[in-house]
């Protein structure tokens, strides 16, 4: 029991993470029907520069704030000189392009950090708090609280603010949300803002963890999107689920099954979930198919 | 005054006058190959045009995003590394076992995968390729794990092709592009290649049309992937020894770079395409560490602003300055 509970923790830790990328996703591609492939970048420029920036002097809250905002910065230059010059293009070509900042952007990080690993100082200490045999970190509620913080302040921004709505107006329909005077670039710069920073956020919290290296985004992109679309994509409540159920799943693989082959479920559920759940759980927008 | 050619539509014509012309620069670039270093590089850029060229029929003519396709190549690579290597097959057999088990795995996983379009095909792709690095990394007893395996050298009928010898390795790979691209411009020509033309302009048309789309996809993605895993046994004959970096995710991107700059639908595009991104890195050196920085700036400065790629491109701008 003990051991399941132990797997059950370090699942939702993990789970988190991936469903704050898959928020990002989300926001994303509600906004501009873009899947944006460099979106574990930002959980890894968060990681990477918060490191950086501590070793370098800058006491820990500003070091991650500071994250936050240079991970911000990124993903509206990614909007602006990659997204914005390609409007209209087909999805391949945007793949291709989000793809091409992806590479661009682990590229830059192997440059202006380095390759090695690194971690960060845990917020509150290491000591672990044991719940029926099994050892939580503090740093675990860290992460799940800030994911938690993140979902509601979102769940507020949509539906109860002017900006938040012309976002969720331009999701449903862009030309009716131009229409009634939506400033849909506005929004679409917005949504990459937003995510890169929703992103910086979960590698701020959870490199205490899992550390971070120039090279985990694109690990980071795949299994949040495998969480994505497990609960539905275009569905902010099924990213979260999605998130959760994805790191769960891949907590207990880990544990249970084989440790080494523990990345490989996420694209099991990728897989599966396309073959038969098209929809994923909170019913999204229906996978594509031919 | 411009004498008109007699033979203009012959020049146009890719299956002759292009492959002509390809025979021909591959006959005489050695000239020019001042040293090794050179060759090597060429030879290189020759195995990597292979697999391009493979890649560009799925991505440039039928329209299919593939982020994996690094997997099938090192699947190639692995395959005759380990039959030669460990069981002793003469490497011949051991590349076509190879490519085989390539085909039937691509048959099977793109069976399903290739139902699904745009993002979700890439991602499933892209994971498809983790998953072969993985097995690759983590089956060490096998393959080496991430410390790589020696692989022997290429024997032909009884004549042992060891990577020194560069001359002999430069025809070699030279006869094999020439059959890649020739294979490959038949292969547009044929009724599978105007089904796909037709699937990549519209998938609806292309089905009321009474083409059998799911079909020819999965046609064009096995013989793509048999293309990296030729490419994939000649390269670890070649280099005679092979790490799960063949296998990788930068390396199915690199691939991807290559397509895309050479210019998509574009047979001798990509081996354009093919030669400058192996040439490059080895011409500048300096900017080692800017390796995954010019990769990505490739294929978003392409797609933004050079999306037919380098050749459709220059070919256009020669033909606007003709009367």
């Amino acid at each position: 029991m003990s051991e399941f509970l132990q797997f059950l923790f370090s699942g939702l830790t993990v789970g988190a993470v991936y469903a704050m990328v898959a928020l990002g996703f989300t926001i994303i591609y509600n906004a501009s029907e873009v899947i944006n492939f460099a979106q574990g970048e930002f959980v890894m420029i968060g990681g990477m520069s918060s490191v950086f920036l501590l070793s370098a002097g800058v006491p820990l809250p500003l070091a991650m704030l500071a994250a936050v905002v240079i991970a911000v910065g990124i993903g509206l230059a990614l909007h602006a000189l990659a997204i914005e010059p390609a409007r209209g293009a087909s999805v391949v070509t945007l793949i291709i392009i989000t793809i091409g900042a992806s590479i661009l952007l682990r590229g830059l990080a192997q440059v202006v950090f380095d390759r090695q690993f690194h971690s960060l100082p845990a917020f509150s200490g290491d000591v672990p708090i044991t719940i029926a045999g099994a050892a939580l970190l503090p740093q675990t509620l860290w992460v799940l609280g800030g994911a938690l913080v993140i979902v509601l302040a979102l769940g507020w921004f949509f539906t109860r603010t002017l900006t938040g709505k012309a976002v969720m107006a331009t999701a449903h329909n862009r030309l009716a949300a131009q229409l009634v005077g939506v400033n849909v670039r506005f929004v679409l710069m917005l949504s990459f803002g937003l995510s890169a920073g929703i992103g910086a956020i979960a590698g701020v919290l959870v490199t205490p963890i899992t550390l971070t290296s120039y090279d985990v985004g694109t690990m980071l992109a795949l299994k949040g999107f495998a969480a994505a679309i497990l609960g539905g994509l275009g569905s902010a409540a099924g990213a979260v689920l999605g998130g959760l159920l994805v790191g769960i799943a891949e907590a207990m693989g880990a544990g249970y099954v084989s440790s080494e082959y523990k990345d490989a479920i996420a694209f099991v559920i990728i897989l599966l979930v396309l073959f038969f759940l098209p929809r994923g759980l909170l019913g999204g927008k229906a996978a594509e198919r031919v | 005054m411009r004498v008109p050619l007699p033979s203009d539509d012959w020049i146009a014509d890719p299956r002759r006058g292009g492959l002509a012309l390809l025979a021909l620069v591959l006959v005489v670039l050695p000239i020019f190959l001042p040293n090794r270093f050179y060759y090597d590089v060429a030879i290189h850029a020759g195995l990597a045009a292979i697999a391009v060229v493979g890649l560009n029929l799925l991505i440039g003519y039928a329209g299919q995003i593939s982020l994996g396709h690094a997997g099938f190549f090192g699947l190639g690579a692995y395959g005759s590394a380990v039959l030669t290597g460990t069981h002793g097959w003469p490497p011949l057999l051991a590349l076509l076992a190879s490519a085989l088990v390539v085909a039937v795995l691509a048959f099977l996983v793109g069976r399903p995968i290739l139902r699904l379009r745009g993002h979700y095909l890439a991602m499933a792709t892209l994971g498809m390729g983790l998953l072969i690095f993985m097995v690759i990394t983590n089956e060490r007893t096998v393959t080496g794990g991430p410390d790589g395996m020696a692989v022997p050298a290429l024997d032909i009928f009884g004549f042992s092709l060891s990577g020194r010898n560069k001359q002999a390795w430069y025809a070699l790979v030279a006869l094999c592009l020439l059959l890649a691209v020739w294979l490959a411009l038949n292969l547009i020509d044929s009724p599978v290649g105007r089904a796909l033309r037709a699937l990549h302009g519209s998938e609806v048309a292309a089905r009321v049309g009474g083409v059998d789309v799911a079909e020819y996809k999965l046609i064009i993605f096995v013989i793509s992937a048999v293309y990296a895993s030729v490419a994939g046994s000649l390269s670890a004959h070649y280099g005679g020894f092979i790490t799960p970096d063949a296998v990788g995710f930068l390396h199915s991107i690199e691939l991807v770079t290559m397509v895309v700059l050479g210019g998509m639908a574009s047979t001798y595009g990509a081996v354009v395409g093919a030669a400058v991104l192996v040439a490059l890195p080895q011409f500048l050196t300096a900017f080692h560490d800017y390796e995954q920085v010019m990769l990505g700036a490739i294929l978003i400065v392409c797609m933004i602003f050079l999306r037919r790629g380098l050749l459709p491109s220059a070919i256009d701008l020669i033909r606007a300055r003709r009367p």
